[in-house]
């Protein structure tokens, strides 16, 4: 750590694994109603539990995103953080917040917390992942201003590099597009069309600039490689990210009421991008083997490779299994997009977060990497969790080309339940690889506590 | 950053990487197949309703189109003899070559642009049928790269002026002619594909 408001990262880092672990643990209940329906019923009920789970990971991702940029930023423009009183307030408004918004979810039906929060006011709930109270929405907005403010000043007064303003526009992107979440016109195709620049531009547009930026500082950091190298890269996978991405967005307007021309828009542009992830697959491992120093701190090594390897997988692969128009007809909404949206969020935003986790954290305890034995258990953590998202991802494909086949093909199709009957065997499966994905994080956070008496560690 | 492999009094060079900073080959790549998938989608659509694309075809005008291809040649010939010129270190004649070729750039964007005044005022849409989806698709992306390709002209044009390059070091110029030339090159494909075959 080399300058002192950098110190600020490390809350955002801890709240960002806490939330981690509460998303696994609604995603275990959640896996479990599947095949037992009334599980914790009417306690938790399934779409209760569904959205604590996704919107946990949005949240936890974005305290990843901010405790990252407060660990960057300042490194990268070579000056003190703009303000780290500030940085403190908003990591607790943002964490209140986030926590009021789950026990709203938790201990009080969804319409009445909607009345409970003014949604008569401005009706902004009720929308898959954008389900939060307005007052959290404001939240998030005021939060993200300040945190903006806050870093763009940073920048300002410091030195300006490439990562820090392609991370700059993707953060700022981020903050622009959730604006669409308060749009929410009564015209049901119009809301769907918006709705996506929220939910599209964010996962496959400006948060790839982020995860560029994020990957290619640490990339900077444990290979000593030239930043020339490193930035050119970098700025040829953002081109190629903006070029497909943003016209890519049609892949979700195949079906939702708008002009037809979008089926072919929306198939050739989504087509086309794996091919900025494949880059990013290429870059990180073309980096380590040019690298000029052994870093000490093999972990973070391991998660930026498998940032490169998981989210080519998840979000190139798997995403292109299913964005062609014709395809797309008959897996729309099923098992299939299950499948892509776990490996893709854990590939690439659960995972470039853990790598600027592994690298920052050792770093603001005052050590360059952990022991050798923390690492070896971190290590166990990566393999497990990764593991056991690729048997999730292949149970629910398992399961989208068995539902697809019984439910929408043939003359005769079943019926949805009774398709889901017969798709049981994968989501015992599921739930099974996803009880290994708990013991992976809960080995992930024993990692952090251990004694680092054999210091320095990895010499 | 060019090695020539051949005897080097030979009159073809030979590269070893090719001309220009290999990132804009990146991008030369990219586009082409963005471009090369949305031609096949066009032959595989074709191939579905061949009455429909044929009896709209009949409603472009070939002359324009014809012409259009005349102008960005002749522009990308421009943008050969503005190579060739700072190659000499003449960088004065290298700016007002590639001026010409903006010239023509703009020349082609002002017929096609009547071009496209003409359908649109006939009430012609991307919803109009596939047919037309295509073309006004695809000559609207192209029509964009054309003004993406002078910008990048103007930019290398401005910096040629400033005396910026060199006998030795004119990379910047080889990398906007490249792109140039794919721009071009599009349009060599792009034409006889949606105007002419049928």
């Amino acid at each position: 750590m080399q300058y002192k408001s950098q110190a600020v990262a490390k809350p955002y880092f801890i709240a960002a694994i806490g939330l981690f672990l509460g998303q696994i643990l609604f995603g275990l209940i959640m896996g479990y109603q599947y095949v037992v329906g009334d599980f914790l019923f009417p306690a938790i009920p399934f779409n209760v539990a569904r959205m604590v789970h996704t919107n946990l990971l949005i949240v936890w991702i974005l305290f990843g995103f901010m405790g990252s940029a407060y660990y960057l930023i300042p490194e990268e423009a070579e000056t003190e953080l703009f303000s780290p009183k500030l940085a403190w307030l908003m990591f607790w408004v943002f964490l209140v917040a986030g926590a009021l918004t789950i026990v709203g979810y938790l201990t009080v039906p969804y319409a009445t917390l909607a009345s409970m929060t003014g949604n008569d006011i401005l009706a902004t709930m009720g929308r898959e992942f954008l389900e939060q109270p307005l007052p959290t929405k404001v939240g998030i907005v005021i939060v993200a201003l300040v945190f903006l403010f806050n870093i763009s000043m940073t920048v300002l007064k410091g030195r300006k590099t490439s990562i820090s303003l392609v991370l700059l526009l993707g953060l700022w992107g981020l903050a622009i597009f959730f604006l669409f979440s308060f749009y929410n016109p009564s015209n049901l195709v119009l809301d769907k069309y918006f709705w996506w620049w929220t939910v599209h531009l964010w996962v496959e547009g400006v948060w790839e600039l982020i995860l560029g930026a994020m990957l290619a500082f640490v990339l900077i950091k444990i290979t000593g490689v030239d930043r020339e190298v490193i930035e050119k890269w970098l700025y040829i996978i953002i081109a190629m990210t903006l070029i497909t991405g943003i016209i890519g967005t049609g892949h979700h307007y195949f079906w939702i009421g708008t002009p037809e021309y979008w089926q072919w828009f929306g198939s050739v542009f989504s087509a086309l991008e794996p091919i900025p992830f494949f880059m990013m697959t290429v870059f990180a491992f073309n980096m380590v083997n040019r690298r000029r120093r052994e870093h000490p701190n093999k972990a973070a090594t391991l998660w930026a490779l498998g940032t490169g390897v998981m989210s080519f997988l998840g979000a190139g692969v798997w995403g292109f299994l299913h964005t062609l128009a014709p395809v797309n007809f008959y897996t729309h909404g099923t098992q299939i997009t299950a499948a892509h949206g776990h490996m893709a969020f854990y590939g690439a935003y659960v995972m470039v977060n853990l790598t600027m986790i592994s690298y920052a954290m050792p770093m603001l305890r005052g050590r360059s990497a952990n022991s050798r034995s923390s690492q070896v258990m971190e290590m166990w953590a990566f393999w497990l969790m990764t593991i056991s998202i690729v048997c999730i991802t292949l149970f629910l494909t398992a399961a989208g080309i068995l539902q697809i086949w019984l439910q929408r093909m043939g003359t005769s199709p079943m019926s949805f339940m009774d398709a889901q009957d017969q798709i049981r065997i994968f989501y015992w499966a599921r739930e099974f690889s996803g009880l290994v994905f708990l013991v992976g994080l809960v080995l992930y956070i024993w990692s952090f506590f251990f004694k680092n008496s054999e210091a320095q560690a990895a010499e | 950053m060019i090695i020539l492999i051949n005897n080097p009094k030979s009159a073809h060079q030979v590269y070893a990487t090719p001309p220009g900073d290999l990132a804009i080959w990146f991008f030369i790549f990219a586009e082409l197949l963005a471009f090369g998938i949305f031609f096949a989608a066009y032959a595989f659509a074709r191939a579905h309703n061949i009455a429909l694309f044929d009896a709209s075809q009949q409603h472009l005008s070939r002359t324009s189109g014809a012409i259009n291809t005349l102008v960005l040649i002749t522009s990308s010939y421009f943008v050969v003899r503005a190579v060739a010129a700072i190659k000499q270190g003449y960088s004065n004649q290298c700016a007002r070559w590639i001026g010409a070729a903006i010239g023509f750039g703009a020349i082609f964007l002002a017929i096609k642009s009547f071009e496209f005044y003409g359908k649109f005022s006939s009430g012609i849409t991307l919803s109009t049928n596939t047919f037309y989806m295509f073309y006004l698709s695809l000559t609207i992306f192209h029509f964009m790269h054309v003004i993406l390709g002078m910008l990048i002209l103007a930019a290398v044009m401005l910096k040629a002026r400033r005396g910026g390059y060199s006998a030795e070091n004119h990379t910047g110029v080889e990398t906007g002619a490249s792109y140039w030339h794919m721009v071009d090159l599009l349009w060599i494909i792009l034409f006889p594909l949606i105007y002419v075959i049928h």
